[in-house]
């Protein structure tokens, strides 16, 4: 690891005065530690905010406001998220380890690095973390990467469940800038895709602080969250699924569908919603919402078989979600 | 950097670079060599200790983000809970080498807490409860770590059997 500066500020208002070039905000650092001891990320100073009072979570305008360091264990057990956002509580039990959720933070898991093998080696080329320098997952080792948002110079997934659930439950970040002013963003809006840039993940400036997630009121009840890998747990997902739906007089009025594992970013395809909202369900129609997910899918030889695998987990979340 | 960790009920002054992760400082700094380091990434939950009453990774945490906390590490476990678990992996088996068994001990210790808290898991069936010391819940629960000797079945009876104790 590459020495550097630490600090802790006590006030929101000093941690962003603190933070410039080089610098880097460290929560939970179950990320961030991992990717300096490799010296994928060599920051010059660190800035913990976990001590700047962001770990609260409150009733905000029939929604919730979830403070940038609430733990991952303190969100999934909270009674009201439990209550009313169960999606996200099941998302998040099924990432990491108890003793990863008992760190990890909710503005740290929506800002983590992806796990393509690549970035994390600095002996391979990799756009993402020099740009330029080409992506040695394409032709590489594929398993891990995207299929939908993908580019020529990026394949690489983002790992998060918790994002996928509040993509479903459409999610707002509370952003504070260097000069303390908050705005507010969807998260649909928040990440990037890779295009020619894949080093740019989301549109945060430099010097930004994540304050909090804002989840409006619920707009289904039903909500499922399921998530595929390669042991039954503690792994990344290689498909996930949270859907949040409501159904009126036999028909769906509500869909929201998000998925993870498959793309570049937690990724919610309109389409696909749009073609659920009033419709009976059926199996055809599940079929039918896979085929329009998957209508610009570019998978490779390695990641070939997301793609029937995203289309039977949408049919099992779907059918669930109905019953 | 001058930090004070309070460690298994003793304060314990130390100066450190901020680069030495809380399990460095356990392990290098104040000779507590109980708690392992497995993978140093996260990974197996070898250097699982007790936090300000949660268990973490301290391979993930540097020692000066801790500054002020109490750390309860496998060597002051005994004395913190008087035993019944470390009796438990006697009477079930439940190491073959020991090298993962402090962490899965510190583990084990804080996850039996959150249970009480009503924390529910990923294989709990109702979010809200109520959650069944079952074999799969156990499993679930304790999936942060790894044992290379595959001592699982014993693990899981010596934690369901501490469990049930208490
Ligand atoms: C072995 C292992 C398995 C895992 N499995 C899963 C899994 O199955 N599913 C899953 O979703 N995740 C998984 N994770 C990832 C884990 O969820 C993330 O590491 C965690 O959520 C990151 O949060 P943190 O608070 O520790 O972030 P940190 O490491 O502290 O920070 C991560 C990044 O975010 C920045 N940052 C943090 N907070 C803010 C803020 N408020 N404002 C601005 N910038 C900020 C930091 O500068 C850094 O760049 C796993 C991790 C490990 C090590
Ligand atoms: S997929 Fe992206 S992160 Fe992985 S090697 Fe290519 S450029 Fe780097
Ligand atoms: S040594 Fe910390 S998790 Fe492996
Ligand atoms: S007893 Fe050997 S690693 Fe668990």
């Amino acid at each position: 690891m590459r020495p550097f500066e630490y600090q802790r500020p006590t006030t929101t208002d000093s941690a962003l005065a603190a933070i410039a070039p080089g610098a880097a905000f460290i929560a939970g650092g179950t990320n961030l530690i991992d990717l300096m001891k490799l010296e994928v990320m060599a920051p010059d100073t660190v800035i913990d905010i976990s001590r700047l009072g962001m770990d609260g979570i409150e009733e905000d305008d029939g929604g919730v406001r979830i403070g940038a360091t609430v733990t991952n264990s303190d969100l999934a057990a909270d009674r009201r998220v439990r209550r009313d956002y169960p999606v996200l509580s099941r998302a998040l039990l099924a990432g990491a380890s108890g003793q990863l959720r008992n760190k990890a933070t909710t503005g740290g898991n929506l800002l983590q690095k992806t796990r393509c093998p690549y970035f994390y080696d600095t002996d391979t080329p990799c756009n993402k973390r020099e740009p330029g320098t080409g992506c040695a997952a394409i032709g590489g080792e594929q398993r891990n990467h995207a299929i939908l948002g993908t580019s020529e110079h990026c394949v690489a997934l983002h790992p998060s469940d918790m994002a996928v659930a509040m993509r479903a439950l459409d999610a707002v970040v509370e952003i504070r800038g260097a000069g303390g002013e908050t705005r507010e963003i969807d998260l649909e809006k928040f990440y990037l895709l890779p295009e020619d840039r894949p080093q740019d993940e989301t549109v945060l400036e430099p010097g930004e602080l994540i304050a909090a997630a804002r989840l409006p009121a619920p707009k289904g009840t039903r909500q499922v969250y399921r998530k595929v890998r390669d042991r039954a747990s503690y792994a990344f997902a290689l498909v996930s699924i949270g859907a949040v739906l409501e159904m009126e007089a036999g028909r769906i009025s509500h869909a929201a569908v998000a998925f993870g594992g498959i793309g570049v970013k937690p990724w919610r395809d309109g389409a696909v919603d749009d073609l659920l909202t009033g419709e009976e369900p059926s199996e055809g129609l599940f079929e039918q919402a896979g085929e329009v997910l998957m209508r610009d899918a570019r998978p490779s030889d390695g990641t070939e078989f997301k793609v029937g695998l995203t289309q039977r987990l949408l049919k099992a979340v779907l059918t669930e979600a109905t019953q | 950097m001058k930090i004070e960790l309070t460690v298994n009920g003793t304060a314990r002054a130390l100066d450190l670079d901020p680069r030495v992760t809380l399990l460095d400082a356990l392990r290098e700094h104040l000779k507590l060599t109980g708690s392992k380091k497995g993978c140093d990434h996260g990974q197996c939950g070898a250097c699982t200790v007790i936090a300000g009453g949660r268990r973490i990774n301290a391979c993930l945490s540097l020692a000066v983000m801790h500054d002020g906390d109490e750390i309860t590490t496998v060597e002051g476990l005994a004395e913190a809970t008087g035993g019944t678990l470390q009796q438990a992996f006697v009477r079930n088996d439940g190491m073959q080498c020991g090298y993962c068994t402090p962490g899965q001990l510190c583990s084990a210790t804080a996850m039996l807490d959150e249970l009480r808290e009503g924390w529910p898991s990923h294989v709990s069936d109702d979010l809200n409860g109520p959650y069944e010391l079952t074999h799969e819940e156990v499993s679930e629960r304790m999936s942060g770590n790894l044992c290379r000797c595959s001592c699982y079945p014993g693990i899981n009876a010596a934690i369901t059997e501490a469990g049930a104790a208490k």
